[in-house]
């Protein structure tokens, strides 16, 4: 095949239209907890890989937050050698069966892609998932050659998408490592957040299991900050360096009247009792969960999109309501689009004012005040606006999706680790070292809350720091911010060209 | 949007953190620190029944006792398809690694952690949760109440306090003497305990609250800390209030990680929503609106009811 699309010009690869991900239907998948989409066949990705047109200078690499060298493993796609493809992917990302799924490809890799200028951009988080999937079902070895060892033991915090990141890249540095864990299992995000349909329990498993082969300990059940403190680690149980992984896990509130009714909670408490408790088991596994008939759920970002998703599929009717309109909405796009295939309402332009209790303290209604959008401001951004209509609507139970902030429990229980006033940890911007010595952060705990994928590419960036400074080569006059009004580390932007 | 105020948490956690130098041991950690060395499982090392329904168990936990501080929480979970439930800990042995939990099989969970028996393991145990109970050497007297199973959660406490100098009252209620419980274990660590029964069976006739009126009246107290069922907590807020007396309650909300990531266990306390699991689960009783907290603990009755049934199956 690979000879047959040789003499393929740019242009003629340009033309081709892109391979659609096919997906199950809507009507079936809201009754099960299947994947929604299917995968590529093998002839579908190799078609799709004859799209991409090589560039010289590809946009795609630097806007991948791991910089993966996709042309190159695209190539490997569409001269038939997967396995190939699957090592090149490996050389620069070891999650790439969850990065296929879940990563925002449409704002980063594929914003960039020439031939998205043209036509449909190529599929390249459909490839990568591929590859990831032929690895697995192929049972490839993917064990990478560990060095020996160098005798320094890192302490790794938070078993989540950057902790995960960091380990591997340390680990395969040679350095001993150990994931310490509050929840029973390791996965973070990837475990309680992020729902089954659209990246199922294997697949992380998968790469937990790949960590625990290479020798990575974990330990669970371990809040640190609580049974040992980050000085513990380093002063008394001998761990040369320390990277902080912990996410951002302390939701965000709406600070309205009713807020605390029955019936209301946060998506994290939603999606952590149905898809790290099992409570859609519900009674085998015994986390009970109140689901009403008629759900309402307030934001429009990828989690939120999760909640609706997961509600629609637990039986009620979902509504979306969101300040501003479809436009402006932070979700992927394909999440919305997912989402509204499957017979979800979404009510644009309604901000909640109030949430009305019966008599019982369960929520039986929401408030919202209509909003409009103003002109586009300086950053073109259009504002939501009150406008004094309001309305009201019977719903019986509430989910709030606003994201998250950092959870306190580490910056509490270590002095001298530098936080700003929303409790984000400062780091230096380009060592991911903190204010305190020998201690790294990534990922949504130095950003306040972004994606997988970001805080895997802040992890590894990180481990090669870590790794110098273990090694005594770690020499940068760190640059902190003393400012509790600095804002963490900014990833937008950090994009080529960035188009949303 | 509300950003959470640590500050008051800080500062409680820094005055404790002071005062309670007695609290960090000499013991030398081992130089050589091996791989799985943090590898726990928590066996059941003794189990006792307290009363109907309700069972003393000492679990071995070493790295938890080690850290564990009054007023502190764990979460366990029991078995594999097991909710997460919060437990307050009646007491632990930094040197043999043990801690001592009261649990009372209540719902599905708590019932499954009584059937455990000695040499059988607990899943999961979390912690130490939360932030330790406020204390410090007062003018006047303290006063420890339990109610019921909430009893053994006001021992460690208890010592602390009288540790610091205090003179420490303690008072167990119970609605009739076969469900008293921990009586003489509290009686080790206060100066003084008054027992009440609503039938009067045995010690004061009436609630925690007559026998805590009766020390308030013969001396000055300073500090009182109310561990129970939440009419009881209550009460003793309302006692009390008004008196200069610094009145705490430790709140036992519904809760999911325990950490602050799930939100499950909001209470409100002076108008502002606060995390049992985070900024708790220690309170001011004058600040907590109690009418909110025994509504939310209603949240999943039917569910509890569903779950219970089908474990009997």
């Amino acid at each position: 095949m690979a000879e047959a699309t040789k003499g393929l010009s740019s242009k003629e690869r340009i033309k081709k239209p892109r391979n659609l991900m096919p997906l199950h239907p809507a009507e079936l998948r809201i009754l099960s907890w299947t994947e929604v989409p299917i995968g590529y066949s093998r002839e579908q990705a190799m078609d799709e890989a004859i799209r991409c047109i090589q560039c010289k200078k590809p946009e795609c690499v630097p806007a991948c937050p791991v910089g993966i060298d996709i042309p190159a493993f695209i190539k490997l796609v569409e001269a038939g050698d997967i396995a190939g493809a699957a090592g090149k992917i490996r050389e620069t990302n070891f999650l790439p069966a969850a990065c296929g799924r879940v990563c925002p490809q449409d704002k980063q890799c594929e914003a960039v892609c020439i031939v998205g200028k043209k036509n449909d951009p190529v599929g390249i988080g459909n490839l990568e998932r591929y590859v990831a999937d032929y690895e697995r079902e192929h049972k490839l070895d993917r064990t990478p050659v560990i060095p020996p060892p160098t005798g320094k033991r890192v302490a790794i915090i938070g078993a989540g998408p950057a902790g995960l990141t960091c380990a591997y890249e340390l680990r395969t540095r040679g350095h001993e490592i150990t994931v310490f864990e509050a929840f029973h299992r390791g996965g973070g995000v990837m475990v309680y957040g992020i729902p089954r349909f659209r990246l199922p329990l294997e697949v992380i498993d998968e790469d937990l299991k790949l960590l625990e082969d290479m020798g990575v300990e974990f330990v669970y059940n371990m809040v640190i900050g609580k049974i040992l403190t980050i000085e513990d680690l380093l002063e008394k149980e001998g761990f040369d360096a320390v990277f902080i992984g912990t996410g951002a896990g302390l939701p965000k509130m709406l600070g309205i009247p009713g807020e605390n009714l029955n019936g209301v909670y946060s998506a994290n408490e939603y999606l952590t009792r149905i898809y790290l408790m099992n409570a859609n088991e519900f009674p085998r596994a015994s986390t009970p969960l109140y689901q009403g008939k008629k759900m309402a759920v307030i934001g429009a970002g990828n989690t939120a999109m999760d909640v609706l998703r997961t509600g629609k599929r637990l039986g009620a009717d979902v509504t979306c309501y969101y300040r501003r309109s479809h436009e402006e909405a932070p979700a992927r796009t394909e999440e919305l689009e997912h989402a509204e295939q499957e017979f979800i309402d979404f009510k644009w332009l309604s901000s909640p004012v109030e949430f009305i209790g019966d008599e019982r303290y369960f929520v039986k209604a929401i408030k919202c005040e209509v909003m409009r959008l103003s002109e586009p401001d300086e950053s073109g951004r259009r504002k939501p606006l009150p406008t004094g209509e309001y309305f009201i609507d019977e719903v019986d139970t509430v989910v709030f999706s606003l994201g998250c902030e950092v959870n306190p429990v580490i910056p509490s229980m270590t002095p001298g680790l530098r936080v700003n006033k929303w409790g984000v940890v400062m780091v230096d911007h380009t060592t991911y070292h903190t204010s305190k010595k020998g201690v790294f952060a990534g990922g949504d705990v130095v950003t306040g809350g972004s994606t997988v994928i970001l805080a895997m590419g802040q992890a590894k960036q990180a481990a090669g720091y870590v790794h110098e400074y273990l090694m005594g080569q770690f020499n940068y006059e760190l640059n902190i911010s003393t400012d509790p009004n600095a804002p963490g580390v900014q990833w937008e932007g950090r994009f080529a060209k960035g188009k949303r | 949007m509300d950003h959470f105020d640590w500050d008051d948490a800080f500062i409680v956690r820094s005055e404790a953190e002071h005062q309670l130098h007695y609290c960090h041991g000499s013991s030398k950690e081992s130089e050589n620190p091996s791989r799985g060395r943090y590898h726990q499982d928590f066996t059941i090392l003794e189990k006792r029944e307290l009363c109907a329904n309700t069972y003393y168990f000492k679990v071995n936990a070493p790295l938890l006792a080690k850290k564990i501080q009054a007023g502190q929480f764990i979460i366990i979970r029991p078995n594999l398809d097991s909710e997460r439930i919060p437990l307050s800990i009646a007491g632990w042995d930094r040197e043999k690694g043990y801690l001592e939990l009261v649990i009372m099989a209540a719902g599905r969970t708590s019932t499954e952690a009584t059937m455990k028996n000695v040499g059988d393991s607990i899943q999961d145990v979390v912690g130490p949760l939360g932030q330790r109970s406020h204390v410090a050497k007062y003018e006047g007297a303290c006063v420890v109440l339990g109610g019921g199973y909430g009893t053994g959660a006001v021992i460690p406490t208890a010592r602390d306090l009288r540790q610091l100098g205090n003179k420490v009252y303690g008072i167990v209620g119970a609605r009739t003497k076969d469900l008293l419980i921990l009586v003489d274990e509290l009686k080790a660590v206060c100066d003084e305990v008054f027992v009440t029964t609503n039938d009067g069976s045995v010690g004061i006739q009436g609630f925690v609250t007559h026998a805590l009126e009766k020390i308030m009246e013969r001396e000055k107290v300073s500090m009182v800390l109310a561990v129970g069922p939440v009419p009881m907590m209550m009460a003793v807020a309302k006692v009390t209030e008004g008196k200069g007396i610094e009145a705490w309650v430790s709140l036992n909300a519904i809760m999911v990680d325990g950490t602050g990531m799930c939100g499950a266990c909001r209470v409100t306390v002076g108008g502002k929503t606060r995390f049992a699991c985070y900024h708790g689960p220690d309170f001011n009783a004058y600040q907590v609106d109690f009418g909110e907290l025994v509504k939310r603990q209603q949240m999943f009755v039917a569910q509890e009811k569903i779950a219970f049934e089908a474990m009997q199956r």
